[in-house]
């Protein structure tokens, strides 16, 4: 049976799959069990069965966002399905493995989605700065168009369905689903208040689902091979498989599909190889960087949505971002604050002003000028950029690695201080 | 007698003069995905910022008044977003990440050999025309750490680059 059903067609060596190649190897059918009859519903309670769970770094079950869709005879006609493709994290680069090495596994898994929820028309929202993952995208969409898989009356079935790529033009805010809607209908990506929630009043104010590229891509497996196949994949408490990626100076980073639940410490060590020769690890950020630190210790978790989470942290994107024995953790959180400042869509002040002042301690301490006053505000700000506290997630997000970096990293902000210097500069 | 419809078809007119026909064809490409012409009007800006290399203040009125959206509505938008240009740019404009994975792999050390190779720092044009330099949040190849784009190419592993060789190719006159 399959064991990778993300990457098994995956060689970045050669171009990717066509649409020929593609549904020699099972492509396409969860379209063809829909054209033998397969009702939206029926779709719908094996997404819901199959347990996935959303990839894009929140963990949502996918089968429950769903549902929230109206269906039926009164529900609004017109309703979109749009993905998730301004990938953004820090540290994050999985996506881009997926469209650039297999398209039609996600077309595929859009044209389920969409059923699913009937929705007729589909937006990719893809980071304009991915040109080759667009050029990929528009040559598979083109060959699924000709194939008569998008269009109207769709194999005969009644369903019609657009999918349109739609390129960014930029800011990391966008990644948030509501911000992206405004962004897709042309205005500033701030992001809008909840409720309602997108399911029934998002995309032009028609109920919309948005999907991570990842979690679509899970969907042709699902209707292919089956949920007991789909629930086998794993080795831990969620099911299916999931990209993790390792970055940092370990010797071999890279990407990999592995089963949920697999070892943290055989991704780091088996996979990425283990530190480089004279370095050791001293923490990691398991999900891109809006996920609390994790340590040494914690190699022996699973990657398992509850295991990570047991550790304080969030499995998220399930791309890891290591820090070594020689690079500076406050450095490091620095970067990431330089970043959640900068990329603020400004529309809350807590979010607004509270990161670049937070940003600007950093310059401090990277120039020797910090203060135990200073420490005592970036703590003050955990709580005040905290979960709850701000109109959306991004300034939360940042508070993860921060507030667990001056939990973990403690020692490295005092020695910062009474040495009034980095004291990773040599 | 209707003064202000006058006058908006009057300005649409001239919205017309100043756009040119391909690019005029691209938006109204563009009206045929999107529902309604406010989100045509983000489009039409990257339209004409790839046709003209940036957005000027005419253009950006000509898109306006041609899409019947608000000028300060679209400036809103095109200010608010890191790939429109409100400024001329190089012929090639280099998206430099500086986000975490970079950050460990050395992009800040990279970052001062292309400041020195090109002379430019963050947010300026080379003389010749031909590089800006601009900051960009994680392009999603970090186990290439450090990488940078050069107009829609991605370069990676750039501490162990040429990065002379790199500029090169993209030099006005260069093959």
């Amino acid at each position: 049976m399959v064991s990778n059903p993300l990457t098994r067609n995956i060689d970045l060596s050669r171009p990717p799959f066509d649409l020929a190649a593609y549904e020699a190897v099972d492509g396409y059918r969860g379209l063809r069990e829909i054209a033998r009859g397969l009702e939206p519903s029926d779709v719908l309670d094996k997404v819901k069965d199959s347990g996935l769970k959303g990839r894009g770094g929140a963990g949502f079950p996918t089968g429950l966002k769903w549902s929230f869709v109206p269906m039926g005879d009164d529900a609004p006609k017109q309703k979109y399905f749009v993905v998730n493709a301004d990938e953004m994290e820090p540290g994050t680069f999985k996506d881009r493995l997926l469209m650039e090495g297999d398209p039609h596994l996600l077309i595929d898994g859009m044209i389920i989605a969409s059923y699913a929820i009937q929705a007729n028309t589909a937006y990719i929202f893809l980071r304009g700065e991915y040109t080759e993952s667009e050029r990929i995208l528009r040559k598979a969409l083109a060959e699924a168009r000709e194939r008569g898989y998008l269009g109207n009356n769709i194999l005969d079935t009644g369903f019609d369905l657009e999918i349109i790529l739609h390129t960014s033009a930029g800011r990391y805010i966008c990644g948030e689903e509501t911000a992206l809607l405004n962004a897709l209908e042309g205005k500033r990506a701030n992001p809008r208040a909840k409720p309602p929630f997108p399911q029934v009043s998002g995309l032009w104010g028609k109920p919309t689902i948005v999907n991570n590229v990842e979690t679509v891509c899970n969907l042709p497996g699902i209707m292919a091979w089956g949920i007991d196949w789909y629930r086998s994949l794993t080795k831990g408490n969620d099911h299916g498989t999931k990209l993790f990626g390792v970055s940092g100076k370990v010797r071999s980073p890279g990407c990999w599909e592995l089963p949920l639940g697999t070892p943290i410490r055989e991704l780091m060590e088996v996979y990425a190889g283990g530190m480089r020769d004279g370095l050791e690890l001293k923490g990691f950020l398991p999900g891109g960087g809006s996920t609390d630190f994790m340590l040494p210790e914690h190699l022996d978790l699973n990657l398992d949505y509850d295991d990570i989470a047991g550790a304080g942290s969030r499995l998220a994107t399930g791309t890891m971002i290591v820090l070594d024995s020689q690079t500076c953790p406050v450095g490091m959180i620095g970067n990431l604050m330089t970043f959640f400042s900068h990329e603020s869509c400004g529309y809350c002040t807590p979010c607004r002003d509270g990161l670049p002042w937070v940003d600007e301690i950093f310059r401090a301490f990277e120039a020797g000028k910090g203060s135990h006053r200073d420490l005592a505000i970036l703590e003050e700000h955990v709580d005040y950029l905290g979960p709850g506290k701000t109109f959306c997630a991004l300034a939360p997000g940042a508070t993860a690695p921060l507030g667990s970096g001056l939990r973990y990293f403690r020692e490295d902000f005092e020695r910062h201080i009474s040495e009034q210097r980095c004291p990773y500069k040599q | 007698m209707n003064t202000g419809e006058n006058q908006l078809i009057a300005s649409t007119t001239v919205a017309a003069d100043y756009l040119r026909e391909t690019e005029i064809a691209e938006i109204e490409h563009e009206r045929t995905l999107y529902p309604d012409a406010r989100a045509v009007g983000l489009e039409a800006l990257k339209i004409v910022q790839k046709h003209r290399g940036w957005v000027s203040d005419e253009s950006l009125r000509a898109v306006a008044e041609y899409l019947r959206l608000p000028i300060a509505e679209l400036e809103g938008v095109a200010t608010f977003f890191n790939l429109i240009y409100r400024r001329p740019v190089g012929r090639n404009v280099i998206l430099y990440c500086n986000s975490v994975s970079c950050w460990i792999m050395g992009c800040e050390q990279v970052k001062d050999k292309i400041a020195g190779e090109l002379g430019i720092d963050f947010g300026e044009t080379t003389t010749d025309g031909n590089f800006t330099l601009i900051p960009v949040p994680c392009l999603g190849d970090c186990d290439r750490a450090p990488v940078m784009m050069v107009g829609p190419d991605q370069h990676r592993n750039l501490d162990r680059a040429d990065l002379g060789a790199i500029f090169a190719q993209y030099r006005k006159g260069a093959e």
